[in-house]
């Protein structure tokens, strides 16, 4: 059982837990990602690390509350425990040897996009930070970007906020403007990493994607994360989560990534209606 | 006076239209009086040829002549001797191909039913035996397993019984590997599992659940921790696929996803909010056990076509026999000497069918199997809406890959240089299917057992 040490609610619809998992903290690395389940009929779920202390023995993961397990997920409180939280999985991001780097989040996706700007700033590199959120109210992380960002652009689908536009306008406008990146690191919807792969393909800048596709064991064994990269298999859970970018089939991503969309809305639907008895 | 009788008796079994849609145990086990009448068909052979055909090494003679007697409890005490997991292997060893194709009975009819003797024994004793007091003097010297499955809890088991202080890693939430994962549960009931790791633990096993080793912790800081030897029982891995056009279609599972989803996640409860395709039509690509334990879950969820499609022919299929016969029975379809080219989906991307071409048998490989050879211009189209691969796995890379030291083959197998599964590596042994590639559960007990041998006379050489 892991012990829920802090939970803060970062937007009406994402949520920060900082947990104790010593044995986790200890290995934790930028880009990789724990599996959880949070009761003994869970499922299990992945979810990148957003931030650890080896010294406290804390991971912090932050979810946005998109179906059934995510819902039960956000009622837990501080001093709350998770029944199953295992990790760290996947391979780490690679921060070392860069000079100057675009970091590309959107949405939630700025969780996990976060401690990998931050180990690239620790590594000596220069960070440009392009975010983009629906609007205003859905605005996470922003302090935290600025403080490891050497150039921070907040965009906002409505203009609520920063600049109106996706992020893929301002990445444009900072290489038209002279900029030159060693890469860029695109982590949000699939959709976002799809356009900023096009984009930088017809800039010729290396790209580095992060998948979180549908997963079980997370250690190689069911096969479900498989995803096409440069015409071959690859299983997100053991060969990444990162990615090179331009080599991933994101359509076929995409349509993989809709195999239970059917079952999950019934379940978010009939978790959502026990929630509501209970609340009676 | 010996039961002369030509044929075993039979194993009573719920009826196959009523089990292909539960989850209930499919073999119902022998009665007291059945099990008495079966052992006395035992001869008590004095070169015990059906020994030879364990790969565990249990007193076969010896158990069966105290059931004869009715001392179910003196049997049980003669099995545990050697197997740590006797309710387990009663209900999947292949025994056909192990100690009861060496008993001397089967050259003039059916050999004693050894599987199903030793299973009577195993539940009688969960049923009814009284728990040994633990007597075992500790030498307080600790030993990591790493994989919780049949070579693991084998090799803890055999090690606990010597004094040992066994930690077992296990990298899912629940110990008990493929037992759990795979093995579904009207083969191996999981509340069998759960009791054979309730026994291992009262010999003083610790268990670590949702612990990775290759990640969590590697084998050399395992070995710096304190621990005496480590054996890597983390068994087989990543699924394989065919590399056919089509496979990335929804609908398209390995087996080891499909039935971990049914057993693990209990996807087989009908309130489980495991999402899992609950497919009309379904093919199953390959032949060995865990295609037909696919196969038979697929049906149990409610398909109303299961087709088995195996590149040769039924004589070839690896699975145990009676597993076959069950699925047969159950109306699961076989379409043996059919080889998949393209699975074949729909403008939604889902699977709608697969495209097989029909094989022969040609000239034998290396295996000493005939090989399958295509029919030119024999392909056609099977409509299913899901596919399961169940054509074997390769080892999972993440102990190979950060371990000093471990020689792998080129299949990613872990070299191992003697039985006992000493690998290139001082301290650390291997066994089951993380040596093997996918074999089955007795073969990984096997070597989970020769290493606890092995471990135990290095520690003591130190």
């Amino acid at each position: 059982m892991f012990l829920i040490k802090e939970k803060t609610e970062l937007n009406p619809t994402v949520t920060k837990m900082v947990v104790d998992a010593p044995r986790v903290a200890r290995k934790a690395q930028a880009g990789q990602f724990i599996i959880l389940r949070v009761d003994e009929e869970g499922e299990r779920i992945p979810l990148t690390i957003a931030d650890y202390d080896r010294g406290l023995g804390t991971i912090t993961i932050i979810f946005q509350v998109v179906g059934a397990t995510t819902m039960k997920l956000n009622q837990l409180n501080k001093g709350d425990f998770i029944q199953d939280f295992v990790g760290p999985l996947g391979k780490a991001s690679e921060v070392e040897g860069f000079k100057k780097v675009a970091v590309i989040g959107g949405g939630v996706g700025c969780a996990i996009a976060y401690p990998t700007a931050k180990a690239l700033k620790e590594n000596g590199a220069e960070v440009h930070s392009v975010v983009g959120f629906r609007n205003q109210d859905l605005v996470i992380l922003k302090e935290e970007f600025e403080e490891v960002s050497d150039k921070f652009v907040l965009m906002s689908d409505d203009g609520s906020c920063g600049e109106k536009g996706l992020v893929t306008d301002a990445l444009r406008k900072l290489v038209e403007g002279g900029e030159k990146y060693d890469m860029v690191i695109a982590i949000g919807p699939l959709i976002m990493m799809k356009f900023v792969c096009l984009l930088t393909k017809e800039l010729g800048i290396k790209t580095v994607v992060s998948m979180n596709p549908i997963m079980i064991d997370g250690t190689g064994m069911c096969g479900g994360c498989r995803l096409t990269v440069g015409g071959e298999m690859k299983f997100a859970c053991v060969d990444g989560p990162d990615f090179d970018g331009h080599q991933v089939d994101f359509d076929e991503v995409i349509r993989r990534s809709s195999m239970y969309r059917e079952t999950e809305s019934k379940h978010r639907e009939e978790t959502c209606n026990l929630f509501k008895e209970a609340q009676k | 006076m010996a039961n002369m009788s030509p044929k075993k008796n039979e194993m009573p079994v719920q009826a196959p239209e009523i089990r292909c849609r539960n989850f209930d145990e499919v073999a119902l086990g022998y009665s007291e009086e059945t099990a008495i009448d079966e052992a006395k068909r035992c001869l008590n052979c004095k070169n015990m040829p059906c020994v030879e055909g364990c790969p565990v090494k249990i007193h076969i003679p010896e158990f069966i002549a105290k059931v004869a007697q009715g001392d179910f409890q003196g049997a049980y005490d003669v099995i545990y001797k050697s197997s740590s997991l006797p309710a387990v292997c009663g209900r999947v060893c292949p025994q056909e191909r192990q100690c009861e194709s060496k008993c001397v009975r089967g050259i003039k009819g059916e050999p004693v039913g050894i599987g199903r003797l030793e299973r009577f024994v195993a539940d009688w004793y969960m049923k009814n035996g009284k728990a040994k007091a633990n007597d075992v003097v500790k030498n307080g010297k600790r030993i990591a397993v790493v994989g919780s499955g049949p070579s693991g809890l084998t090799c803890a088991g055999d090690l606990a019984k010597k004094g040992y202080d066994v930690t077992v890693f296990e990298a899912l939430h629940i110990a008990g590997g493929v037992l759990v994962y795979g093995i579904p549960e009207f083969r191996l009931p999981k509340d069998i599992v759960k009791r054979e790791i309730e026994n291992l633990k009262a010999l003083g096993v610790e268990i670590v659940t949702n612990a990775v080793i290759g990640k969590t912790e590697t084998v050399d800081e395992l070995l710096e921790d304190g621990f005496e030897a480590v054996f890597i029982g983390s068994g087989a891995g990543l699924p394989r696929f065919m590399n056919i056009p089509g496979e990335n279609l929804n609908g398209v599972y390995s087996a080891n996803e499909f039935l971990t989803r049914t057993n693990l996640m209990k996807a087989y409860k009908e309130n489980s909010a495991t999402p899992i395709i609950h497919a009309k039509r379904v093919a199953v690509v390959g032949g060995g056990n865990v295609a037909m334990d696919a196969a038979r879950c697929a049906m149990r969820l409610g398909a109303e076509e299961v087709y088995i499609v195996y590149r040769r022919s039924m004589e070839e299929l690896p699975a145990r026999r009676e597993e076959v016969e069950h699925a047969q029975e159950e109306g699961i379809i076989f379409k043996t000497l059919n080889n998949p080219v393209e699975i074949l989906g729909d403008e939604n991307n889902f699977v709608r069918g697969i495209r097989c071409i029909k094989m022969e048998l040609g000239e034998p490989d290396e295996s000493g199997r005939r090989s399958p050879v295509e029919v030119p211009n024999s392909e056609y189209d099977l409509e299913v809406d899901a596919v399961i691969m169940s054509i074997g796995t390769s080892p999972n890379p993440l102990i190979r890959n950060t371990t000093v030291g471990l020689d792998t083959d080129r299949r990613g197998c872990i070299i191992t240089k003697n039985e006992g599964g000493l690998t290139t590596k001082t301290g650390v042994y291997a066994g089951g299917d993380a040596v093997t590639g996918a074999a089955t559960v007795i073969l990984a007990m096997g070597a989970g057992k020769s290493a606890a041998e092995a471990i135990d006379e290095y520690v003591k050489s130190k």
